[in-house]
């Protein structure tokens, strides 16, 4: 094992340089991962434990018990009475410093303790319920429908839409041709931030304000996925189109059976990037959509921070339902975003 | 999997006497006009004809949407935002939110981006190396880059809180717990570290790709040539690696001159105006005041347009500069 | 003065072995080629003295001094390599004169040497260009200069020829051989080619599978090959390599009886109408100042025979091969030199 991890090129010892670097990607990992883990941990904390301070890493909270004679649960204490031994003792009522507890076993013999004398008795509990209460008490069921629908249609109408300008521009010579490639590449230049106003003027134009396709119309048009998508296009053979053609296929069926197919992978990095792109926009639903049924994930956490800001178990627990689909995407798909954005980057 | 091949077959035959009908009246070659035709619409229709408009609202006062509705003004807006009495004194500037939303980003895009490519860049050589995993280490810094902005946010805006972790470890340690969030140059440190902690990763990455573009043989000729690790650094490996540098600096620039989500949601912009960058003053003017003030914020945005195009107009030099120095690998 | 010494050096590779206890001893000013095929661990032994790699077991002595332990950039060697390893960022002047600028020499003194080198080389004129304008050939001579303006203790050539074309080779053979008689200097040359190994070395090292198999001067290794291995891989084209019945059962006559092989190069066999062994030709190849016979001895066994000149011999014919005895070379089931 120590071998295994001890491997390096060529010597057979480890240079102060290694000891450093793998400590430096230790450090990484811990700033990089462990905010995430405490949001994790958090998130299934009960409403009273995220307020306890010092928190704890894993979600505590105090175990309570049923006494009879009592509607509620009472909370339990480990209490040292007079004698100096240690009992499990509920809590009554607590008025100033002084509380009074009962003996669960005898309801009726009350002891009235000092504040100090007692520690409260915790146990591992997970507050699933912050989950479950999302979809019951507010709407969320709906916000999570509303980001995967913009999602997955923009996705698929990105994905259309690009690959036939791609196919247009990769394999048809036309009259223009250069000057529309030339125009989609200058879109990139055109961040969304500088026109915000006028896109807001025309999305309400046709009348897709508070509408989830005013967030997904937009930005389907993306010249990075043209330019990806050409690429690769560019590396197919002609002769498969032209054996095509000659077959009297039509240039729709030459587009859909044979193009897209052989363009998969790239397709796929473009969906990846889209999905991403999709799912964590901010900035365009927050001026297009105001109503909050329409709300996306992203802004329905953004509007419950104001709201719920003491009600952070809920927007937690949000917060990390939101972040699952990206790190599943990550946990296995991460070859293609590394290898798509080293390639785009190089552009 | 029969129904997804339905669904493709039904969407197929859908458009497929679209396109024949086209090409015989277009011919093939100008089929491509079809293909290419609704990526150029929706371009058109929510890029182009908005950069348009944009110059439109910009030259136009009043508080209607409709540009035919707003009178005439000329330059007007633009000499509400950089009108000032004194222009040493932000306070004394008619639109001072304005200029501090400029000086912040300015402030900001300086520190955050060197920062930022001094990590990526120091990743990148600790992951060039001979290690175990590096797969694992590189997506490790890349994984915050899959986040979403509001959720990087709300992490750290957690972590921060006076209740928070941060605090209880200060408290701990004997000391007192600080104002992460209201106080204005704490606020400001904490917009900086969180969008290095939420973007290092990609840069890392294309850093990362340059780097193990370069031979190991130069490394061993370097050896031989007996170079000092340092001079391997400055003489070999920095030089060689100056296009990807300069793609990192101007990429990261023009992000962090944009930068919005996620300072929105950790900060709000405050406290007061601390935290305001361009962009928040753009959407704040004209979309959050209580008046929107369309006008106001199309002059803003052309301004970050200026900037932005000068940033790009820097970056094709330097760039043109370093490939020539070079002269392909 | 520069000598060398290699004592039971081994490499390995995590579980793989590479190099098998090597024992070696060079000279001050000797120029020595390590040959074999790939996969040998020629590279591998050079790049152990150089430093760039460290060995697993052994010692490498520098001048009588252990370096095991000693870093590449400190050792005082030299390395051209195979694709030249030129700093592409920069001048072919800057090329030469980076490593004296690592050990901090005076700016007047790296000018001198570095013009010297370049006169040398023939690269004055080239000083200011960048290595992606020069010619194969001209990148070579920047690695030769590179590594001569250093004034090494040693200089190690790792296979520098095999990415020039054939005519270019040729030359460059010669003037590594005219640098090395100029210089003086101890070299290390590694290349999987015997004819660059039989034309420039003053000894050759031959490895196969991380041994060596035998060391000693060109003709030694021709003329006494110690084994079945060295004996067909020296000498162009190979020798022929016959089991001892065969060449019995034709009337041969052989220096040792007890042998299992026999050995013969393809120029030393006599056609001889009444010779104990009948080659049946296969293939005539005719070069104008000699031919190559290609034929088949009994249980199909190849068999080459190489004459002075032209020949009347027509693929089919059967010729008798005369076996002269001391040119045989006899080898034992093992393979070893009897």
């Amino acid at each position: 094992m120590l071998a295994f991890l001890t491997r390096t090129r060529g010597r057979t010892r480890l240079h102060w340089t290694d000891w450093a670097s793998y400590a430096y990607l230790c450090v990484g990992l811990f700033t990089m991962f462990a905010p995430i883990v405490w949001l994790v941990m958090s998130s299934f904390k009960t409403e009273s434990a995220i307020s306890l301070f010092p928190p704890t890493f894993l979600p505590y909270s105090q175990k309570s018990v049923a006494v009879p004679g009592h509607d509620a649960p009472l909370p339990l204490y480990l209490v040292r009475d007079a004698e100096g031994r240690e009992r499990e003792m509920a809590q009554m009522r607590r008025i100033g410093i002084m509380a009074t507890m009962v003996d669960p076993r005898e309801p009726a013999a009350e002891l009235r303790v000092n504040i100090n004398d007692r520690r409260p008795i915790r146990e591992l509990r997970f507050a699933f319920s912050n989950y479950t209460e999302l979809f019951a008490k507010f709407d969320f069921g709906r916000y999570l429908w509303n980001s995967v629908f913009i999602t997955v249609v923009a996705t698929l109408l990105t994905l259309l839409i690009n690959s036939m300008a791609a196919f247009a521009l990769s394999k048809y010579q036309f009259r223009g041709q250069k000057a529309v490639f030339m125009l989609i590449i200058a879109t990139l230049m055109i961040p969304p931030t500088i026109i915000l106003v006028p896109v807001f003027l025309v999305i309400n134009g046709v009348g897709l304000l508070n509408s989830l396709w005013g967030v997904i119309l937009p930005a389907i048009a993306t010249p990075t996925g043209v330019f990806l998508l050409r690429q690769y296009m560019l590396t197919i053979p002609d002769e498969l189109l032209e054996a095509a053609r000659m077959d009297h296929a039509s240039e729709w069926r030459i587009y859909w059976r044979i193009i897209l197919p052989l363009a998969a992978p790239a397709l796929a990095v473009l969906a990846i990037f889209s999905i991403m792109w999709r799912w964590n926009d901010f900035l365009l639903p927050l001026i297009v959509l105001s109503k909050s049924e329409y709300f996306t994930l992203q802004l329905a956490l953004n509007s419950f921070q104001g709201e719920l800001n003491t009600q952070w178990h809920y927007l937690l627990a949000m917060t990390v339902i939101t972040l699952v689909p990206v790190t599943l995407v990550f946990a296995f798909l991460q070859k293609y975003i590394a290898t798509g954005i080293a390639s785009a980057g190089v552009k | 999997m029969q129904l997804v091949s339905r669904v493709m077959a039904l969407f197929f035959n859908l458009f497929e006497p679209v396109f024949r009908l086209g090409q015989r009246l277009l011919g093939t070659s100008r089929l491509g006009w079809l293909f290419v035709g609704p990526n150029l619409v929706v371009f058109g229709l929510f890029t182009f004809l908005p950069i348009v408009i944009n110059f439109v609202y910009a030259t136009t006062g009043g508080v209607k949407l409709m540009p035919f509705e707003r009178p005439f003004t000329g330059t007007e807006n633009f000499a509400v935002l950089f009108e000032c009495r004194d222009y040493f004194d932000i306070q004394t500037c008619r639109k001072d939110v304005f200029w501090r939303a400029l000086f912040n980003t300015a402030r900001f895009s300086a520190i955050q981006v060197v920062l930022m490519v001094l990590f990526s860049l120091a990743t990148a050589l600790v992951l060039n190396r001979k290690i175990v995993g590096r797969g694992f280490w590189r997506g490790v810094f890349f994984y915050p880059v899959l986040l979403s902005p509001v959720v990087v946010a709300l992490i750290w805006k957690w972590l921060l809180q006076s209740q928070g972790v941060f605090n209880a470890g200060l408290v701990a340690a004997g000391s007192t717990p600080v104002d992460w969030l209201t106080d204005a140059n704490w606020a400001f440190f904490w917009t900086v570290f969180v969008s290095i902690w939420a973007h290092m990763g990609f840069y890392t990455l294309i850093l990362l790709a340059g780097l193990q573009a370069i031979p190991r043989e130069l490394y061993e000729a370097a050896e031989m040539d007996a170079a000092s690790p340092w001079r391997t650094l400055t003489r070999i490996t920095l030089p060689l690696l100056m296009p990807n540098l300069i793609v990192v600096l101007v990429l990261a620039m023009i992000r962090a001159v944009q930068i919005f989500d996620e300072v929105f949601v950790l900060t709000g912009g405050g406290p007061g105006s601390a935290t305001t960058f361009i962009v928040q003053f753009i959407y704040q003017t004209g979309f959050a005041e209580q008046i929107h003030l369309y006008g106001l914020a199309a002059a803003a945005s052309l301004v970050l347009a200026i900037g932005l195009m000068a940033l790009t107009i820097v970056q094709l030099k330097l760039t043109r500069a370093a490939s020539a120095g070079q002269r392909a690998r | 003065m520069a000598t060398l010494e290699l004592k039971r050096v081994d490499k390995a590779f995590g579980e793989t072995r590479i190099i098998h206890g090597v024992d070696l001893a060079v000279d001050d000013g000797e120029f020595v080629v390590f040959v074999g095929p790939s996969g040998c661990g020629k590279s591998t032994l050079l790049r152990l003295i150089a430093g760039l790699e460290s060995a697993t077991a052994g010692d490498i002595l520098l001048d009588g001094a252990r370096v095991n332990d000693v870093a590449a950039s400190a050792r005082g060697c030299a390395m051209v390599f195979q694709s030249y390893a030129l700093y592409p960022h920069m001048s072919v002047y800057d090329n030469m004169a980076f490593g004296l600028q690592n050990m901090g020499v005076a700016r007047d003194v790296i000018a001198a040497k570095v013009k010297a080198a370049a006169a040398l080389l023939r690269l004055d004129e080239l000083l200011q260009r960048k290595p992606t304008q020069l010619s194969g050939g001209q990148r070579q001579r920047v690695a030769i200069g590179r590594a001569i303006v250093r004034e090494p203790k040693l200089f190690l050539f790792d296979e520098p020829l095999s990415n020039l074309d054939a005519e270019l080779r040729v030359s460059m053979r010669a003037e590594i051989r005219e640098l090395h008689a100029r210089l003086g200097a101890t070299m290390i040359y590694v290349t999987h080619d015997q004819v660059e190994a039989m034309t420039m070395a003053d000894k050759i090292v031959v490895l196969r599978a991380g041994r060596i198999e035998q060391v000693g001067a060109p003709l030694a290794l021709y003329n006494t090959p110690a084994n079945t291995f060295v004996a067909g891989f020296i000498g162009s084209p190979r020798m022929n390599l016959v089991p001892a019945a065969a060449a019995v059962a034709g009337g041969a006559r052989l220096p040792v009886a007890a042998a299992h092989t026999i050995g013969i190069r393809p120029e030393h066999a006599e056609v001889a109408p009444d010779g104990p062994l009948a080659v049946r030709i296969t293939q005539v190849e005719q070069l104008g100042g000699s031919s190559l016979l290609h034929g088949r001895i009994a249980d199909d066994l190849p068999f080459e025979i190489v004459l002075q000149g032209q020949t009347g011999v027509q693929r089919g014919d059967t010729i008798g091969v005369a076996l002269p005895v001391e040119r045989l070379h006899s080898f034992d089931r093992d393979g070893r030199r009897l």
